[in-house]
């Protein structure tokens, strides 16, 4: 399966590393070199620690972005369906081959695509998800405050002029009164 | 002020308007797959009666990729007898048809196999990782895979006897590869 799905996807080691990562038996042997590599990176402080075997945590924080293809609104973390406990395992299995948890998440996107991602990414159309609410608050605001500028400035306006009839309508029954 | 601002009011509906109107026309169950176009992932695995299905030794064939499971009803039970039909129509033209049986009992999907009296190569997918790696979310979904080896059309939901027939018969017709 590494075999297969290593090339094009999530994988920016050169052929060489890669043919390595095919061999099953290899990849013990490769796991110094990339504790190594993680170290001098430094982003990943947590791979580095304890050997091949990922920790549940780890294994949990990437399953947590994903989303669980046969759930609504669950990650592949917090599902109990079995396709989630699957992908935990290709999730774990992939981490402790020595991928970083960026790398697994690509593996997942380059088959599902971005729509795998709970979060979706802050580019192109789905930039628009991050960026509609905010552009609808200001929007908001602006509004209001050009209502209240408005409301506190209008001064009251005069009472609609009587017009003549009726002011003369007035006065003729004002003076027929006793 | 007052007047433009009766015409840019009803204005700011409008973006709205229009990402709802796209929404409402997108189907939110398809889900486009990126694998289309792709050399389609390599596996092997153990058929239920025993045989190996090694993908990699099809090259050169146009592959049906089917993944189903017997408690998909009634979509997987609506295409098993049209899988069945087009493996036999074209299985003399160097088309094959593989299932891929995921998410279920050993069991099951044995009856399943037995009751459809399915003589194409079916075998179970226990750690999903096949699934997976097909970007499968749900059954059934087949993959049509071009001689080269590339994905070329994803089906999503029940084969049709018209669906199986144009799609095969179009790579078919497409010149085979040099390798």
């Amino acid at each position: 399966m590494m075999r297969a799905s290593a090339p094009g996807v999530g994988n920016p080691g050169a052929g060489g590393r890669r043919r390595l990562l095919s061999r099953q038996p290899a990849v013990l042997g490769l796991v110094p070199v990339l504790a190594a590599a993680t170290l001098l990176l430094g982003a990943l402080p947590a791979t580095a620690q304890g050997g091949p075997a990922p920790s549940e945590q780890q294994v949990y924080e990437v399953a947590s972005e994903l989303r669980c293809v046969v759930c609504q609104n669950l990650s592949v973390a917090d599902s109990p369906s079995e396709m989630a406990g699957q992908m935990r395992a290709i999730v774990r299995e992939r981490l402790a081959s020595g991928q970083t948890p960026a790398q697994v998440r690509q593996y997942f996107v380059g088959r599902y695509g971005d729509w795998i991602l709970l979060a979706p990414p802050r580019r192109g159309f789905t930039l628009l998800v991050w960026l509609a609410p905010l552009v609808a608050v200001l929007v908001g605001l602006v509004v209001v405050a050009l209502l209240v500028r408005r409301w506190t400035r209008r001064r009251p306006k005069a009472r609609p002029a009587i017009d003549a009839v009726m002011s003369e309508r007035i006065r003729q029954e004002l003076e027929r009164e006793p | 002020m007052t007047r433009s601002w009766r015409y840019l009011l009803p204005l700011t509906a409008v973006p709205v308007l229009a990402l709802l109107a796209y929404g409402f026309r997108v189907n939110p169950r398809d889900i486009p797959s990126p694998l289309l176009g792709r050399p389609a992932a390599a596996f092997v695995l153990t058929a239920y009666d025993g045989t190996s299905m090694d993908l990699a030794a099809l090259r050169g064939k146009v592959v049906v990729l089917n993944f189903w499971a017997s408690w998909c009803y009634p979509a997987c039970y609506e295409e098993a007898p049209v899988l069945e039909r087009g493996w036999r129509a074209y299985r003399d033209r160097g088309v094959v048809v593989l299932g891929v049986d995921i998410q279920d009992k050993d069991e099951a999907g044995r009856k399943f196999i037995g009751d459809f009296g399915l003589t194409f190569a079916n075998g179970p997918d226990p750690a999903g990782k096949v699934s997976v790696d097909y970007g499968v979310y749900g059954v059934p979904e087949t993959f049509f895979i071009d001689r080269g080896g590339s994905i070329r059309v994803k089906h999503v939901s029940a084969v049709t006897d018209q669906v199986f027939r144009e799609t095969v018969e179009r790579l078919l017709a497409e010149p085979v590869p040099a390798r």
